[in-house]
């Protein structure tokens, strides 16, 4: 199949054959026009999103002091300038490796457990529930981490911190539990858990019956059976499915900006999780109360653009993955 | 399901059940059945897991917001002239804004939204086709944040405009058009290709085809789809942060002055450590969960009504 875009019978595969049915009238090139022209809207609006926040960002990036990738500072205004996203990037980084960490494996869990496990009156219920969790808003996750789950970290927190602070990832650093990178991870597990959940749900549903029968035929457990040829199959659908969790991961921001502590800034640098931070997302929403000059803005913007590069890139590989997936399963 | 499946006794089980005929291959070793039920308790511990955060969320919003959405001002007052100290007001304004902001986002991206998966569907041939639908794609990803920084580099830098709800509804129109995008295009591809070319071979132009045809037989899971990229949008905060400041009064103008919504009501008061304030969180926080929570179930039973099913 050549034009793969439809998925639809060859029948108007062939360019030709679909332009018979459009025939040229007035209401014909009217409406072929507006289609066309929305998708080329959208096209438009993706490059101009990329386009603004570069030409925005540009002239803050040249009156920047500092090295923007590798600075710790963050002082956008003034006649000298320094801001980095050294620490942006590192917040940005735990928090998302973490929450891929714990909702990857759950997510393909619960997805196994929906289309191979639950008896069958349960498994549309159990697929509802899980999409309910992305249904509740982000700033809410955030606060009722703060203010309710926050405070059952803390002793999860104070184990690991006892039993294996000598590790750099895990020293303490004198931050509330509830308001270090550890446990917004956690809290962005659980926020990227239905999309996780839900795309892995639809490989495992497709995976062939007669590869499921054949493993079973020769003997093989359920459990067997899933390995043999359950995960095989959806191996790529897994990884799309991680990564676009992390691409929402990557990007989440209310949650984040409610439950991290920002470090002063003159704190030693720390490679503990157990510390306190920022985000991309977070640096720029907790930012808007002082977008005031072009200077300011500019540094924010720049920012923003680094996150947009990284989830367009995340994104991007997620989708060649899911393509080669559908090369290969036609 | 599960009992069948270690019972070797029962060849009769037609395949694909969970059962394996292993008579004729020996026992099944212990370590084996082991692990397959080590693996089963595994799931379901699983899907124990996931529920325990939503039963939990919903539970302490209830609880501690619950009495707030019982009083009659929280659905017919604002919050004008109530300091963060003071019990009462309610919660109009933010619900107001909320959905007058939803309405309009709605406005501008099913129509962009629906007509782009009709290309995608009808008409998108060879390359731009890809390029539409790998844009949509990106769209997709794109953070909040992002959507709103755009927005905000183009309405307050560019063109020098004040930060009013109608930027905000640009921001969510962003977020809004691919999720409209794809759920539109699923429902197309489900329209069998009968349906057109029975339409065709009567003489019908491909436009009227395509909008008295196609999209009336996909039309409940259209708006099913508009109903779900709804429901996303509403619940999202950071545009609202960057282009959309709080205010306590009631205000309908999307170009001019504030205008309040659930999320920036939530944001206000989420620093308070005052109890009426932090009350205030949690109605609010309940009311958008509630709001967010019924166009979904909208969604989904408008979806009862599809013609065409997956």
């Amino acid at each position: 199949m050549t034009t793969s875009i439809t998925g639809r019978s060859t029948i108007d595969d062939d360019p030709h054959d679909a332009d018979r049915a459009s025939t040229g009238r007035l209401g014909d090139r009217i409406f072929g026009g507006l289609a066309t022209g929305s998708g080329l809207l959208v096209v438009a609006i993706v490059t101009l999103v990329g386009v603004f926040l570069l030409v925005q960002a540009v002239p803050s990036l040249m009156n920047n002091d500092a090295n923007f990738l590798l600075s710790r500072e963050w002082s956008p205004s003034g006649a000298n300038p320094r801001f980095g996203i050294a620490d942006l990037a590192w917040g940005t980084l735990v928090t998302s490796v973490i929450a891929m960490v714990i909702a990857v494996p759950l997510g393909v869990a619960v997805a196994l457990f929906i289309t191979q496990y639950a008896p069958r009156w349960l498994s549309r219920p159990a697929a509802a529930t899980v999409d309910l969790l992305a249904a509740v808003p982000s700033i809410v996750y955030g606060f009722w981490g703060l203010n309710i789950a926050g405070q059952y970290f803390e002793p999860v927190a104070g184990l690991l911190q006892g039993a294996l602070g000598w590790v750099p990832f895990l020293s303490d650093q004198n931050v509330s539990a509830k308001s270090t990178l550890a446990f917004a991870g956690v809290i962005l597990a659980i926020m990227i858990l239905p999309i996780v959940t839900a795309i892995s749900r639809e490989v495992f549903a497709q995976v062939p019956t007669t590869h499921k029968e054949g493993a079973l035929a020769l003997g093989a457990t359920k459990w067997e059976m899933i390995r043999v040829a359950v995960l095989p199959y959806g191996k790529p659908g897994i990884i799309s499915a991680a990564m676009l969790g992390l691409g929402r991961a990557l990007g989440e921001t209310l949650a984040v900006l409610i439950l991290l502590s920002t470090l002063s800034p003159t704190k030693e640098w720390s490679f503990s999780i157990f510390n306190g931070g920022s985000t991309f997302a977070s640096k720029i929403a907790g930012g808007a109360s002082e977008f005031d000059t072009p200077q300011k803005t500019g540094a924010y913007i720049a920012a923003g653009l680094v996150l947009f590069v990284v989830t367009f890139l995340v994104n991007a590989a997620a989708r060649i993955v899911i393509e080669r997936r559908k090369a290969f399963s036609e | 399901m599960s009992t069948a499946q270690l019972d070797t006794t029962t060849p009769t089980t037609p395949p694909g059940t969970g059962s394996s005929p292993t008579r004729g291959l020996g026992e099944r070793s212990g370590g084996r059945a082991a692990k397959d039920l080590l693996a089963k308790v595994v799931m379901w511990l699983a899907f124990a897991i996931a529920v325990v955060p939503l039963v939990w969320i919903l539970g302490s919003t209830l609880v501690k917001g619950g009495h707030m959405l019982l009083e009659a001002q929280w659905w017919t007052n604002s919050q004008a002239g109530i300091t963060s100290r003071r019990e009462g007001g309610g919660a109009v304004h933010a619900i107001q804004g909320t959905l007058i902001q939803a309405v309009v986002t709605a406005v501008m991206s099913v129509p962009v939204g629906v007509l782009t998966a009709v290309y995608l569907v009808e008409y998108g041939r060879g390359r731009l086709a890809r390029v539409v639908s790998f844009m949509v794609d990106i769209l997709t990803g794109i953070p909040s944040i992002v959507a709103a920084l755009f927005v905000y580099a183009l309405w307050v830098t560019t063109f020098g405009f004040q930060r009013v709800a109608f930027a905000v509804t640009l921001a969510l129109t962003l977020l809004m058009i691919p999720t409209v995008v794809r759920s539109t295009e699923e429902m197309l591809k489900l329209v069998p290709n009968e349906l057109r070319e029975a339409s065709y071979a009567l003489g019908v132009p491909k436009w009227k085809t395509i909008m008295k045809v196609v999209v009336p037989t996909a039309f409940s899971g259209i708006v099913t789809g508009i109903l779900l990229g709804l429901a996303r949008v509403m619940g999202e905060t950071a545009p609202l942060i960057i282009l959309g400041p709080y205010t306590k009064v009631i205000a309908t103008d999307l170009f001019g002055g504030l205008m309040a919504t659930l999320p920036t009501m939530i944001n206000q008061d989420r620093t308070e450590a005052l109890q009426p304030a932090l009350d205030r969180v949690w109605g609010a926080s309940l009311t958008l969960i509630l709001l967010v929570f019924l166009l979904n179930l909208l969604g989904r039973f408008v979806g009862r009504f599809s013609k065409v099913k997956s």
